[in-house]
């Protein structure tokens, strides 16, 4: 596909190009309409989402419905009526993990083609009640299991830096979407950094909100103890403005937390000011050292004298129980996964294959075995046999003692530091197909991301610069105590400020193949 | 090990228990009668049309979360708290993981190794007033399955069915499953004490109100563990668990089935298998279940989606303060009250009628009255109809109704049979008979004296007893009089015009 192809009209991109909080201001002054902000991001999508060519960030795209919302927010504002949210009008992009009454839920599997929930998403429902018009579902790793898109049933998503890499994953459609102006706002969740890692490789930014700050009433499950869901964007400030429309008590999830969301809008346009004086930024030992692409070391070190320069005092921190987080992580994830998933056996819904089955049971393994890609029957088996009896103190008992530790060690490193940093990901986003064979490099990807999960602390990725060897984009993870939100804002707010003023404007405006042609 | 050639026979029961010694255990899983399901909003009345009280959490559709019900955990803190357990301050949820149509999410949710309510007792009552404790291991809470219907084939069984469908209205609904621990030195009136147990619990149960207790629908399922030691080894043998015991006497009769079968198969020399059994109500014997090829292993491990369950010290003494007067509670004040032998009281209570002279009494009757409609007419009744005495379509308010017609006058005892024979036949509450049937009291005393007189002058040597004082004579007239007005006068005031006209 030539990069011809990643242009549109001129109104359109132009409309494409700007803030989530810029479209809203136009919007909700009334000086464009909500439809045309959805229909140049429909436009957009047109143009670049190819699934065999172009970026293929969406698996399934709603205009009527998209048009539809928008035009609601239009004639209510026309109507004199406040905005329903600070975003109303502000088209997204929903990853295909969250239910959707009015469109498929698919999850990236086989298993679920086709499957039309009937409700909608806690978040889901939050996003239509503030008035953001949801233009499709976005691709991902199958079952949000995968660090690349690649396992996605679908065919891969493309990274808009470089079509021949992949954008990250699991959440790399939602990515993708932000970073090819097909969307300004989207919907990720993160199990072990599906958020955090596709933000870093797409240039974009992504947040991990605490452990059941967001609902995941609706969120097709993963591992229950670790899933997340979180605002993704360009900007610091977007990010923010979603993530306040999507946290929030939620009584249909009793892991939900009854307290009132953290005031991340405000902490991020402060933040914004660039005053970081008084705030200590640990240095997270463990997580600086080996194993890590001489761009991403150079953009980390960059990122911690720009933060420096605005007055932060860095400290270094040691929390001895990360490195056990990776084996940790990969017996509590597939022992949930393997029961999380059973519910998909063909009596009910999705997928059903019979070929002369003459049992229940047959038709539940054959099925299931046409429905699952290779890492979810990996994960399901390794799940399964963490569990089994005689087995459990072993693999499952201990991971949850690591975990614990994990929590201590952030606990101790939070006595010391207001927040933590490190590299978001390892590296820069890789070619397709370089790491699809190799379960253990691709796990590799999550080393820096997987203990906030464990924890249930929050995290976030923020673009730190492009790798002077491959010239793609790297992140700066910043990690908060659990509803340290605010904080984590401010902090990544004054980064990209600076950061910014640096370059001499965001880094997302240089993405390849997608200047336009005014 | 092969197994035997020919199916051992049954051992005759004296000698079952001359020679072993049974080991009794029973789980019974009482489904809660809740408004709502264990962790969604659905309801949950029995008989609904299939597959219309569910919704994504009971039918457990992707992404859909379970909440716990706080009634049904109020429920099992009061069920632990009777049964006299100890009120776990902490405990998770866990996962019971296995593959089964009728499993929404091929996995339960229940209390697997932090159950809400452990070490509690229960005392039993046998039929000849000895107590027996039995004692509880625990008490936890779970959801229900949906339920498959067969369709095709011989048997209704899965085997040879050509299709099956199924009804999830049942999926989620909140279960409390009642583990005694083993009930040792029962000797040959196990299966009675299997059924006493039951019966008790039943018992127990309904007086708090938190099930509706129904064997026959369901609500109530009992599963029996036997096993046999030779008799004094205090070697515990194989146990078997029979299932779809679905009645109060099929309790017994499972048990004693066992007894006998299982010493078949020891005094064959063969080893009792364990496995499941299933009861056969028509022949009163046990099947083996299901043979499954692979040993289960269920994955527990705590449900992630819900957090623990931490009933406060305080929230559990609220709840003690509900419990409300307990069977074994009631009999020992009725008893001194109602001032009745111990084997009087055991008749009643054998004849599933204390409570209900109870609740008749508390709705105002005088309990000798109460007593006398049930143990006599109404059980009559009930026998006659094949049902128990607590299924009769009358309520111990209706009967105290009837009483009260009766003492003010309204009725005599042979209309009141007749105003209780119009309420079980569904005609309405006692006041709505009479007035349908007209079965009103003849008070008008000219008429009544007419009859009297005419029937002293019938009788003149009656008369003369009753005037030189012999006042129980007075009864042939009354019974004239009753005889001439159909029944319908009142007989103590007929009585009374006897003793008046007499000397007129």
């Amino acid at each position: 596909m030539s990069s011809d192809a990643l242009t549109g009209s001129s109104m359109n991109s132009e409309l494409t190009r700007l803030t989530a909080a810029e479209l809203a201001q136009k919007i909700h002054s009334r000086e464009v309409s909500a439809v045309e902000v959805t229909q140049a991001h429909l436009d957009r999508i047109a143009a670049v989402d190819d699934r065999d060519e172009g970026v293929h960030a969406f698996l399934h795209v709603d205009a009527s419905a998209a048009l539809s919302a928008a035009a609601l927010v239009d004639e209510s504002l026309d109507a004199g009526t406040a905005p329903a949210s600070p975003l109303a009008g502000v088209p997204l992009a929903l990853k295909d993990v969250l239910t959707t009454s009015d469109m498929p839920t698919t999850v990236g599997s086989k298993i679920l083609e086709g499957w039309r929930p009937p409700y909608d998403a806690t978040v889901t429902a939050r996003l239509r009640a503030a008035g953001i018009p949801i233009l499709g579902k976005t691709n991902m790793d199958e079952f949000a299991m995968g660090s690349s898109t690649e396992y996605s049933a679908y065919g891969v998503t493309r990274n808009p830096w470089d079509l021949r890499r992949i954008p990250g994953g699991s959440g790399g459609g939602s990515a993708a979407a932000l970073a090819a102006f097909e969307a300004p706002l989207a919907i990720g969740t993160d199990t072990g950094g599906s958020i955090r890692q596709p933000a870093a490789m797409t240039g974009t930014v992504g947040v991990k909100p605490t452990y059941g700050a967001v609902s995941r009433f609706g969120l097709v499950a993963c591992a229950s103890s670790l899933d997340q869901a979180g605002p993704c964007a360009r900007t610091v400030l977007d990010t923010a403005l979603l993530h306040e429309v999507i946290a929030g008590h939620d009584p249909m999830d009793s892991t939900s937390i009854d307290a009132p969301v953290p005031d991340v809008v405000e902490a991020a346009r402060r933040g914004a000011s660039g005053d970081l004086r008084g705030l200590r930024v640990g240095v997270v030992r463990e997580l600086s050292g080996e194993g890590y692409q001489p761009g991403v070391r150079s953009t980390f070190e960059a990122a911690l004298r720009q933060l420096e320069a605005l007055g932060a005092e860095l400290v270094e921190v040691s929390t001895p129980h990360f490195r056990y987080a990776l084996a940790a992580y990969y017996l509590i994830l597939p022992s949930e996964v393997s029961s999380n998933l059973a519910r998909f056996d063909a009596m009910r819904y999705g997928l059903r294959v019979e070929n002369g089955a003459t049992s229940a049971e047959e038709v539940m393994a054959l099925t299931r075995e046409a429905g699952f890609g290779p890492e979810v029957k990996r994960r399901i088996i390794l799940g399964t046999y963490a569990l089994s009896s005689g087995y459990y103190d072993a693999y499952y008992g201990q991971a949850q003692k690591v975990r614990t530790l994990i929590s201590r060690d952030f606990a101790a490193a939070f006595e010391q530091a207001d927040v933590l940093v490190s590299p978001t990901a390892p590296t820069t986003a890789f070619p397709i197909g370089d790491k699809v064979d190799d379960p253990l490099a691709m796990y590799l990807n999550d080393l820096a991301t997987i203990p906030t999960n464990l924890a249930g602390t929050t995290a976030m990725s923020v673009p730190s610069g492009l790798a002077p060897e491959d010239g793609l984009p790297t992140g700066l993870q910043i990690m908060a105590p659990a509803l340290g939100e605010a904080v984590m804002y401010r902090v990544a707010a004054a980064y990209e400020a600076a950061r910014d003023a640096e370059d001499g404007g965001p880094l997302i405006q240089r993405v390849p193949g997608l200047e336009v042609s005014a | 090990m092969s197994a035997p050639a020919s199916t051992p026979g049954l051992v005759d029961y004296d000698e079952v228990v001359e020679r072993f010694d049974p080991v009794l255990g029973i789980e019974v899983h009482v489904e809660l009668n809740t408004n709502t399901k264990m962790f969604c909003g659905c309801p949950t009345d029995f008989g609904a049309e299939p597959n219309t009280q569910v919704c994504p959490v009971c039918l457990g559709l992707p992404g859909a979360l379970p909440v716990v019900n706080r009634a049904a955990v109020e429920s099992a803190i009061r069920i632990g708290l009777a049964l006299n357990c100890s009120i776990a301050p902490w405990g998770r949820f866990a996962r019971k993981n296995y593959f089964y149509p009728d499993m929404p999410k091929n996995f339960q949710t229940s209390q697997y190794d932090e159950p809400i309510a452990v070490n509690g007792w229960l005392d039993v009552e046998l039929d000849d007033g000895e107590v027996v404790r039995v004692e509880i291991e625990r008490a936890h809470m779970e959801e229900d399955t949906g339920k498959s219907l067969h369709v095709g084939g011989a048997t209704g069984r899965i085997h040879g069915a050509e299709y099956s469908l199924l009804d999830y209205n049942r999926a989620g609904v909140p279960l409390i499953e009642i583990v005694t621990k083993m009930i040792p030195g029962t000797r040959e009136r196990a299966p009675e004490v299997a059924r006493a147990y039951v019966t008790a619990l039943r018992d127990l149960l309904r007086s708090l109100g938190v099930s509706d207790v129904r064997m026959d629908q369901g609500s109530m399922r009992a599963d029996v563990n036997l096993s046999l030691s030779p008799r004094d080894s205090g070697v515990l043998g194989t146990r078997t668990e029979t299932k779809n015991v679905n009645s109060l006497r099929s309790v017994e009769r499972a048990v004693r089935y066992e007894m006998t079968r299982q010493a078949g198969v020891l005094l064959d020399g063969g080893p009792v298998v364990q496995e499941t059994r299933h009861f056969e109500e028509a022949s009163g014997t046990t099947r083996p279940g299901r043979r499954k090829e692979t040993a289960e292993d269920y994955r527990y491990f705590p449900e992630p989606d819900l957090v623990p369950i931490a009933p406060s010290q305080e929230w559990v003494e609220e709840l003690r303060g509900t419990l409300p007067e307990l069977p074994w509670e009631r009999r020992k004040r009725v008893k001194a009250e109602w001032d009745l032998s111990d084997e009087e009281l055991r008749d009643l209570v054998n004849a599933g009628a204390l409570d209900l002279i109870a609740a008749t009494v508390a709705e105002g009757a005088p309990s000798g009255e109460a007593r006398s409609w049930w143990v006599s007419y109404l059980a009559q009744q009930a026998n006659t109809r094949g049902v128990e005495l607590a299924a009769l379509p009358i309520s111990p308010a209706d009967v105290a109704r009837v009483i009260e017609l009766v003492a003010s006058g309204e009725l005599t005892n042979k209309l009141a049979r007749q105003v209780v024979d119009g309420v079980l036949a569904g005609e309405g509450a006692p006041d709505d008979v009479v007035k349908a049937r007209g079965l009103a009291v003849v008070s008008d005393d000219g008429a009544l004296i007419t009859a009297v007189d005419e029937a002293l002058a019938g009788q003149p040597d009656v008369a003369q007893k009753i005037r030189d004082g012999k006042v129980q004579a007075a009864g042939a007239i009354v019974g004239a009089v009753m005889k001439a007005t159909k029944g319908q006068a009142d007989a103590k005031r007929v009585r009374e015009l006897v003793l008046e006209r007499v000397n007129a």
